[in-house]
C-alpha cells in the first residue's frame, strides 16, 4: 500500500494510503474534537466536529471521512475552525433539553466534555425547547430523546458490534429521531438482547440505566476494543476499567 | 380617597415579593396583603421525567433548603418502591435534615433577622444587615457564620457539595460517611454548642426589649400543625403528623403523612402566585395554620435531648395557661431551640456506631404508582406526592410547602403590624422594616413554596392613560 506524505499544522507526517486525517492525526496525538466518531464503529461524517481546513479547498472537510492525499497540508485548529466547532457544540445545546445540572450523565458526558473544549460560555441561538418524550418501557435502560445528539453510534453499535439492528432514525431534519425496531417502544421490541452496548457509547446522558440518578451514569467503552480484536485477531486483551 | 402602598421588593427574606396596603378615605389602614410574585413551575415540568431523577430535579428548587427536598423526594421515592431503606441510610439522612436546619435556621437568625434586634428597627436601613452586624459585633456575627458553616460542611462532608448534593435516593443514600469526616465534626462540637446557647441567650433577651413588637408580630389564633415522634417527641424526619389549636388541645393526631391530602387543602387568590393551604374541616379562609419551628415546639410533647427539653420546658412557660404559644414573634426562639435541639442530636448520631456503616442503598423496581414523603424542613413539613406509571414515569407532582402553608398567617401578621404602625398616608422607614420583620418571623422560602403551575387565576388588568380599567381578564 502506498505511503502519502501530508503536513498538519506545519508538521510533516506520513501515512498509508486509505487512512483517514483523523486516523492520522490520532496516531500522532494532535487533538481533534469528535462526537459522532468512535473508534471500532463505522464513520459516518455526521457531527462535522472534526471539520479540518485544506490547502487549496474553499470547504471544510470532517477528518474522520476525508482519505489523506499526497501533498495535503491540513490545519486542525485554528480560529475559524474554533468558531463553527463552537457554533456546532451551540447548535446541539439548543436543538434539545440539556440539562447538564440534573443530567444522569453530568460530568460523564462528552457534549459536556465538547462544550468545555470549544470554549461555549453561552449559546447565542434561541433554545427551542422541543417536546420530545422519555422511553422507560425497558425493564433496565431508559431512551431520553430530550438529551439526544442523533449521532447513530447506538444504530452502529447494535447493528455492526451485535448484530441486532434495534435501532434506526426515523423522521428527516429537525425532527429525526432514533427509533426502537419500526417505532415500537424499547420494552416490546423483539429484537434487543439487552446487552446494553447502546448505552455505553451513548456519549450523552441519552441512554442510560433505569435507577440511576444525577451524574451517575459513566460509560464504558472498553468492550468495543475488547470485542473488536477478539473478532479480527483472535486476542482477548486487557481493558482494566476502560 | 383611598390610597396603596407597596413595599417592593421585601428584604432579607429567600426570594422576590411584596406588600401593599390599602388605606380608607380616612388614611386608616384597611386590608393589607402579602404578594409572591415569583412563579416556577416545577410541578408540572417533573412530569414525564422518572422517579429516581426527582431529588435530583426537586432539590434544584430552592438554594437554602435543598437537602429538604432532596430527603423528602427521596422518602417518596422509598414509597413507591416500597422498600425499606438500610439502617445507616436512614441515620445519614438524618444527619442531612438536621445539618439543613442548622444551617437555615443560623441564616435566618444571625444573617436575616439578629441585624433587626441587635441594632434596632430604626438603625440605617445601609448597616441593618450582617455587614452592619460585622461592624456592631464582630465576634457574634462571626460565630454565627461559623455556625452555619457547621451545617454546611456535614452536607458536604456527606453529599460531596454544600447546595444541591444529589446523595439522597430513593432506597437510601449514594455514599456513606468516613470516620475521619465523623471525627472532624465532633471535634467543632464544643465550638458550634456553645454558639446555639449564645443565640437563645440574645433572643431571650430580646423579648424584654421588644415588647411592643411581640404584641403585634403575628399575634392570633390558628391551628399549628407538624410531625411529631411516637412518644410525641419533637421529630423532623419521620413520625405522624398533629393537628393543635390555638388553645393547646390535640384536635387531630397521628395521622399518616401519606394521608395529608384528606385534611389539608390549597386555595388560591389572584393577587399571589403563592397557595393559601387550610385544615380542609374547617374550610378556607377559616382553616388557617402555621407550621414551623412555632408550631413544632407548641404540639410536641418533650425534646430527646437534654439543653433543647429545658429551653422547650421555657417556652412553654410564656403562656401561663395550657395554652399553644400563639405569637409569632417567638418563631424566633423556637427556631433557636430547634438549632440547639440539632446540634445536640447531630453529636448523640456522630457518636452512634452504625453511622460509620456500608450498607447504606437499597434497589428495588417501582411497585406502587402514587407515593408521599414528608419530612420537617426548616419552615415546616414539607410534603412530595408523586404518581407515576409501571415504567416510573411521573404521572403527577403534587408539592406541599411550608411557606405556602404559613402564606395566611403572613398575610395576617402583615396586617396586623400594618393596624398598629401606620398612620396617615407616610410610612417611615421603621415602620416599613417592621412589617418586613414580621414576614421574617415565618422565614419564607418563597423559591421553594412558588412551585407550581397551571392552576393560579391570572388577572390581567387593562388601563388607559385616564387610569380606566377598560378589560379585566381572569385565566
Amino acid at each position: 500500500m502506498a505511503v502519502k506524505t501530508l503536513t498538519i499544522n506545519g508538521e510533516q507526517y506520513s501515512a498509508q494510503e486509505g487512512e483517514s486525517i483523523l486516523s492520522v492525526a490520532r496516531q500522532h496525538n494532535i487533538p481533534i474534537p469528535t462526537l459522532c466518531h468512535l473508534e471500532g464503529l463505522s464513520t459516518v461524517g455526521a457531527c462535522r466536529l472534526c471539520v479540518v481546513q485544506i490547502e487549496g479547498i474553499p470547504r471544510l472537510l470532517p477528518a474522520c471521512t476525508t482519505k489523506v492525499e499526497e501533498g495535503m497540508v491540513i490545519q486542525t485548529a485554528n480560529e475559524r475552525l474554533n468558531k463553527y466547532r463552537r457554533m456546532i457544540v451551540a447548535l446541539l445545546a439548543s436543538e434539545g433539553n440539556h440539562v447538564c445540572a440534573v443530567c444522569v450523565a453530568n460530568n460523564h458526558c462528552e457534549l459536556q466534555d465538547l462544550a468545555y473544549s470549544v470554549g461555549l460560555v453561552r449559546v447565542r441561538y434561541p433554545y427551542l425547547f422541543p417536546n420530545k418524550q422519555l422511553d422507560a418501557t425497558h425493564k433496565d435502560y431508559v431512551m431520553d430523546h430530550n438529551r439526544c445528539v442523533l449521532c447513530t453510534r447506538c444504530v452502529r453499535v447494535c447493528d455492526e458490534v451485535e448484530g441486532a439492528h434495534v435501532w434506526d432514525v426515523a423522521g428527516r431534519g429537525i425532527n429525526s429521531e432514533i427509533i426502537t425496531g419500526l417505532d415500537y417502544s424499547w420494552g416490546n421490541s423483539q429484537t434487543c438482547t439487552e446487552c446494553g452496548k447502546c448505552v455505553m457509547v451513548c456519549p450523552t446522558g441519552a441512554l442510560f440505566e433505569k435507577g440511576v440518578t444525577v451524574s451517575e451514569m459513566e460509560k464504558k467503552k472498553g468492550f468495543l476494543k475488547y470485542i473488536i480484536t477478539a473478532r479480527q485477531k483472535k486476542e482477548w486483551v486487557s481493558i482494566g476499567n476502560e | 380617597m383611598s390610597s396603596v402602598i407597596t413595599i417592593s421588593p421585601v428584604s432579607r427574606i429567600e426570594g422576590h415579593a411584596k406588600i401593599t396596603i390599602h388605606l380608607n378615605a380616612k388614611g386608616e389602614v384597611e386590608d393589607a396583603r402579602f404578594h409572591v410574585n415569583e412563579f416556577r413551575g416545577f410541578e408540572k415540568f417533573c412530569e414525564g421525567r422518572l422517579l429516581w431523577e426527582m431529588p435530583g430535579l426537586t432539590s434544584r428548587i430552592c438554594g437554602i433548603c435543598p437537602a429538604s427536598h432532596l430527603v423528602t423526594s427521596a422518602k417518596a421515592g422509598d414509597d413507591i418502591l416500597s422498600i425499606g431503606i438500610p439502617e445507616t441510610a436512614e441515620k445519614l439522612r438524618r444527619l442531612l435534615v438536621l445539618a439543613q436546619w442548622i444551617q437555615s435556621h443560623a441564616l435566618s437568625f444571625f444573617h436575616l433577622s439578629s441585624p433587626d434586634f441587635l441594632l434596632g428597627f430604626e438603625a440605617d436601613p445601609a448597616i441593618r444587615n450582617i455587614f452592619g452586624l460585622l461592624h456592631h459585633d464582630k465576634e457574634f456575627a462571626r460565630k454565627g457564620i461559623r455556625l452555619r458553616k457547621f451545617g454546611q460542611q456535614i452536607i458536604e462532608f456527606l453529599g460531596g457539595r454544600r447546595i444541591h448534593t444529589p446523595w439522597a435516593v430513593a432506597g437510601g443514600v449514594r455514599e456513606s460517611f468516613t470516620r475521619e469526616e465523623r471525627d472532624t465534626l465532633l471535634s467543632w462540637y464544643p465550638e458550634v454548642l456553645e454558639t446555639a446557647l449564645m443565640a437563645l441567650d440574645t433572643v431571650k433577651q430580646i423579648h424584654d426589649q421588644f415588647t411592643k413588637e411581640i404584641s403585634c408580630f403575628g399575634n392570633f389564633h390558628s391551628l399549628f400543625v407538624g410531625m411529631v415522634g411516637s412518644k410525641g417527641e419533637l421529630e423532623y424526619y419521620g413520625g405522624n403528623l398533629r393537628i393543635m389549636d390555638s388553645a393547646g388541645n390535640i384536635i387531630a393526631d397521628n395521622i399518616d403523612p401519606r394521608e395529608y391530602y384528606n385534611h389539608f387543602g390549597e386555595a388560591s387568590e389572584s393577587w399571589s402566585y403563592l397557595k393559601f393551604p387550610y385544615y380542609k374541616p374547617l374550610g378556607y379562609p377559616k382553616g388557617i395554620y402555621r407550621v414551623g419551628p412555632l408550631a413544632r415546639l407548641n404540639i410536641c410533647d418533650s425534646i430527646e435531648t437534654p439543653l433543647a427539653e429545658q429551653e422547650r420546658k421555657m417556652f412553654k412557660d410564656l403562656t401561663p395557661t395550657t395554652e399553644a404559644v400563639n405569637n409569632s414573634f417567638y418563631f424566633h426562639y423556637a427556631r433557636l431551640i430547634e438549632l440547639l435541639f440539632a446540634v445536640e442530636r447531630v453529636e448523640q448520631l456522630l457518636c452512634d456506631p452504625a453511622i460509620l456503616g456500608t450498607h447504606v442503598r437499597s434497589k428495588a423496581e417501582i411497585n406502587k404508582l402514587e407515593g408521599v414523603g414528608a419530612s420537617e424542613a426548616p419552615r415546616g413539613t414539607l410534603f412530595h406526592h408523586y404518581w407515576v406509571n409501571e415504567d416510573g414515569v411521573l404521572q403527577k407532582v403534587n408539592m406541599l410547602i411550608a411557606t405556602a402553608q404559613n402564606n395566611m398567617a403572613m398575610n395576617r401578621t402583615v396586617r396586623q403590624i400594618a393596624m398598629q404602625y401606620i398612620d396617615g398616608k407616610k410610612i417611615p422607614e421603621p415602620v416599613l422594616n417592621r412589617i418586613e420583620a414580621g414576614i421574617r418571623c415565618f422565614d419564607p422560602c418563597l423559591s421553594c413554596s412558588t412551585h407550581a403551575v397551571g392552576q393560579m387565576p391570572l388577572e390581567v388588568l387593562l388601563y388607559d392613560d385616564q387610569g380606566i380599567l377598560l378589560e379585566r381578564r381572569v385565566k
